[in-house]
């Protein structure tokens, strides 16, 4: 009896080497140019050549300017040294003649989008990349994680990871939620109850009737974020969902297409199968949550207050800190802050899905006085034209929103679009730390249907 | 990558949970194409007041003298003893990158984030998990001495006349020892890569 997790592993170990360690093969390997300058530099000065090249998928994401328009010009990249790492992926493409989706294809975007919607993610696969948000393509019943990038230039090198195996936890979410509750809400929750560290060392699956009945979006919302929970690793079992997700991506003869469902559909946990840890969540007492802290575990409900400090809890200088940075009062009613920013965007968040829930929220009306930027940065180039194509576009614009260019964006500030000190902002993005959106910026985590709401309250509403 | 038995020198406590790679090295370093020179930029959030910036020399930058590896002896820190959850968040290897320049060879947590924990094998950075009950033995003493020991070869660390023991897998603190390129030692079994991907590739042809 095997979990999903033993059925991958078992599939791709190619050799045991002792004390655990166990060399596994990487079906697919997704750069982009922030952690792979390295690595290709590692295996140039090696003289080797990446393994198999069909394995390689590339696209700019994380440092992309996303008010770029059609045809545009890596030479007017105000950021020389940005400039640079866009430029460096472009030559190590070209070099080693791996696909690139580059800046003005219209299927760039941020990679855990990019690889989806194109097919280049499968069941079964062994999945990395230079990123902890690899977890998100484990909602294909793929094992798949982030790695640094020594690893990334060995997976080049090798077409391997030298790993240990992880441990086995099952989270199981039933019931059905609220109607303005969603995965993002969710997975928050899961975070909040188990902790940063929940599940460290561990690959977590998810399932139980809610999971079955989220859409492929919503579920790789969920695994997006279990590194947020500790484990690297997150999936979700092969489902009807996920078949009808890929009938339209994967371009595969039928014989070929009978073989490989045939196989897919025997990705899941056995009926018996033992997991190390396991929990239970019922999902209909989730409440739409936002994180009032700088860990992703500092979340609580949407109608209650920044907590209050214990001095004797072993949390005490940890959330001292936090409650200092985000700028709050103990005690202080979530609803009672003011938002004069929002982010609707990132790899765990900005899919026609997401869109379309913001869309829903705003449409007819204005973004708040109190909210001097709001911006929507799609995925991919392949959402904003479904975007357009479906007019959301100009609701956003209408309500104040900046319709962007696709790329990582200001869910880490890497580019142009920063905070700037003491900001407050409702962002659909998967980390709250210190700076992490910019210097002295203070980030709340909320789902994309919260962050429309705030947008147009420029505050929690209370209803 | 260095080749040492032994870790002897300052160890500095920082006392927080969580410490995530964003604060112990900002985004804004990653546009470096370099695997070097990370060290000015450690906990640049908090060892600077000014905002950080990849072009600014360090020089000209202003330093929050209360941040404890900005003051005396502890700008010398070999070692680092925090919380739970060390490094937990984004992948980036600079993280360790940035450690290791600063001079840190050892961290010592109560836990570490999987992907983080990892890339410090691979950069000559020793994580180190203790319990709860040793972490705060270790850093009582760590408060008085300001000096720690740690033994690479018995796996322990010296307090007073005590030594805490540690585990770690040998074969990556072989890495540490030796510095070993894992690329390398990996290709001296290509074959059975080669064999193994045929293999597969004939099983599952949709994956070519």
């Amino acid at each position: 009896m095997k979990t999903l997790y033993d059925k991958l592993w078992d599939d791709h170990v190619v050799e045991d080497l002792g004390s655990g360690d166990h060399l596994v093969y990487i079906d697919r390997h997704f750069l982009h140019e922030v952690t792979s300058p390295q690595a290709f530099d590692g295996i140039n000065k090696k003289n080797l050549k990446p393994w198999r090249l069909a394995a390689n998928v590339a696209t700019p994401d994380h440092n992309v300017p996303t008010a770029r328009g059609q045809n545009f010009e890596l030479e007017s990249i105000e950021d020389e040294v940005s400039k640079i790492q866009i430029i460096e992926l472009d030559r190590n493409c070209n070099k080693f003649d791996i696909p690139q989706f580059d800046i003005n294809s219209e299927k760039q975007g941020i990679v855990h989008v990019v690889g989806p919607e194109n097919g280049f993610t499968l069941p079964g696969m062994t999945i990395v990349c230079g990123d902890s948000h690899t977890s998100t393509h484990g909602a294909f019943a793929a094992l798949s994680m982030g790695i640094g990038t020594s690893e990334v230039e060995h997976v080049l090198a090798t077409q391997c990871l030298r790993i240990k195996k992880l441990k086995n936890f099952r989270i199981n979410l039933l019931g059905c939620p609220r109607p303005e509750v969603t995965s993002k809400d969710v997975i928050l929750y899961v975070i909040r109850s188990i902790g940063t560290d929940g599940g460290t060392g561990h690959a977590i699956e998810f399932s139980g009737d809610y999971i079955s009945s989220l859409s492929m979006e919503s579920r790789m919302t969920i695994c997006n974020m279990s590194i947020e929970a500790g484990a690297k690793v997150g999936l979700i079992a092969f489902d009807k969902i996920t078949e009808s997700y890929l009938s339209d991506k994967v371009q595969l003869d039928k014989s070929e297409y009978d073989k490989a469902l045939e196989y897919w559909k025997s990705l899941s946990s056995d009926l018996n199968a033992k997991f190390d840890k396991e929990i239970e969540i019922d999902v209909s007492k989730i409440k739409p949550q936002v994180s009032w802290g700088t860990s992703p575990e500092m979340t609580s409900d949407y109608d209650s207050c920044v907590p209050e400090l214990d001095q004797n809890s072993d949390k005490y200088s940890t959330y001292k800190k936090a409650i200092e940075y985000m700028g709050l009062k103990e005690r202080e009613k979530l609803s009672d802050l003011t938002f004069n920013k929002v982010f609707v965007g990132s790899c765990t968040n900005s899919r026609i899905e997401d869109l379309r829930s913001v869309a829903t929220e705003i449409k007819d009306k204005r973004i708040s006085e109190s909210i001097e930027e709001a911006l929507i940065v799609p995925g991919s180039g392949q959402v904003k034209l479904q975007a357009e194509k479906e007019g959301l576009d100009k609701i956003f614009i209408e309500a104040g929103f900046s319709w962007r260019d696709p790329g990582c964006s200001m869910c880490l500030g890497m580019n142009e679009d920063k905070l700037s000190p003491g900001d407050r902002c409702a962002s659909t993005s998967n980390r709250n730390f210190e700076g992490r959106q910019g210097h002295m910026g203070r980030t709340h985590l909320v789902s994309p249907m919260m962050a429309a709401r705030i947008a147009i309250h420029g505050g929690i509403p209370h209803e | 990558m260095s080749e040492f038995k032994n870790i002897s020198g300052i160890a500095c406590i920082l006392d927080i949970d969580n410490i995530d790679t964003d604060q112990i090295i900002p985004t804004e370093y990653l546009k470096s194409i370099k695997k070097f020179g990370f060290g000015d930029f450690l906990f640049d959030g908090w060892r600077y007041h000014d905002i950080a910036n990849i072009n600014t020399p360090t020089s000209s930058r202003s330093l929050n003298q209360d941040f404890i590896l900005n003051q005396a002896p502890y700008n010398e820190s070999k070692i680092i003893i925090t919380g739970k959850n060390f490094g937990c968040g984004s992948s980036r290897e600079h993280a360790v990158w940035a450690l290791r320049d600063f001079g840190i060879e050892a961290v010592i947590a109560e836990s570490f984030g999987d992907i983080f924990y990892n890339n410090c094998f691979k950069n000559g950075v020793l994580p180190i998990v203790l319990n709860h009950d040793e972490l705060l033995m270790v850093k009582d003493y760590v408060s008085n001495e300001s000096k720690l020991h740690i033994s690479l070869a018995d796996k322990n660390i010296t307090i007073k006349n005590e030594k805490i023991a540690f585990e770690v897998d040998s074969g990556m603190l072989d890495m540490i020892i030796t510095g070993q390129d894992e690329v390398d030692s990996t290709l001296s079994i290509s074959d059975k890569i080669k064999s193994f991907e045929s293999n597969r590739l004939k099983q599952k042809p949709w994956l070519n």
